[in-house]
């Protein structure tokens, strides 16, 4: 699967929410988008990704 | 001196160009959040002359604001839409101004914003960033959301940049200086990113979807 433009291996049965974690990411700081369209972090324990798939995640900074 | 609204949309129309103005009066966009992305945001779009702001914010502007918000002693104790709207009138009363004192939730975000063409997330907190990142783009498919993601302490002002990501979300900022971090929130870096969130927000406008 591609992460962010990266190809990496995808286990089986990975969900949103590892893969977030893997990458010391905070679930509740990010939005992820799978093949083009939106995961509501409701979804993340849940949603699993394969080989085929393009996911893109967005971490965001306090302050404002 | 009050200049009256033909006076006043002649000289935009001076400086802007009439086929630049023209999209500016027809054009509407949400704030969300009106600290200090927002107030500034907000103050740079009314400059502009945009048509219809929709500016939500459920706090009250509070000492701690001044060092960075768009806000004046005054203003203290007084709800944020309240304090910006007097000041936004006061450049441009002839806009249409939307305001909102209720907080963001995902049931609510949709209908605060419809009809915008842009929104931009001017949140504190980095849940709530992604909280309503989520919400618009999976209930208001088609419309862009320009963002402000790391701008506290006192780096560079060269880092913070924009960036488009997920098609039609844009990142301002340097993606790094977090308040959790300890840094503060500061007046330069801060307007310097709310400025990048008017700009994009401008291009978009005008039919300008890269950075």
């Amino acid at each position: 699967m591609k992460v962010n433009g990266q190809t990496q291996p995808c286990p089986a049965l990975l969900t949103v929410q590892a893969l977030v974690q893997s990458r010391g990411l905070d679930p509740q700081r990010v939005a992820v988008e799978k093949n083009g369209h939106i995961i509501p972090r409701s979804r993340f324990a849940e949603e699993t990704l394969c080989d085929a798939d393009t996911v893109e995640i967005v971490q965001f900074v306090g302050g404002g | 001196m009050v200049l009256t609204q033909k006076e006043l949309h002649d000289a935009l129309s001076g400086r802007h160009g009439a086929a630049v103005q023209a999209q500016l009066d027809r054009a509407a966009v949400g704030i969300a959040g009106l600290g200090g992305l927002g107030s500034h945001i907000a103050v740079s779009l009314a400059r502009l002359g945009v048509g219809r702001l929709v500016l939500v914010d459920f706090d009250v502007v509070d000492v701690t604001n001044l060092n960075r918000q768009h806000y004046t002693m005054k203003d203290i104790g007084i709800p944020k839409t309240l304090a910006l709207l007097e000041q936004l009138e006061a450049i441009n009363p002839y806009l249409n101004y939307e305001t909102y004192t209720e907080r963001i939730i995902p049931a609510n975000a949709a209908r605060l914003f419809a009809g915008c063409d842009v929104v931009c997330e001017a949140f504190d907190r980095p849940d709530q960033k992604a909280m309503l990142i989520e919400t618009l783009l999976e209930q208001q498919p088609k419309t862009p959301i320009v963002s402000g993601s790391g701008m506290a302490g006192f780096g560079s002002a060269n880092a913070i940049r924009t960036e488009r990501r997920f098609g039609r979300l844009y990142l301002c900022g340097d993606g790094m200086s977090d308040v959790s971090d300890g840094l503060g929130l500061m007046a330069p870096r801060v307007a310097v990113c709310a400025a990048h969130q008017a700009a994009m927000t401008l291009r978009l406008l005008l039919g300008e979807h890269e950075p």
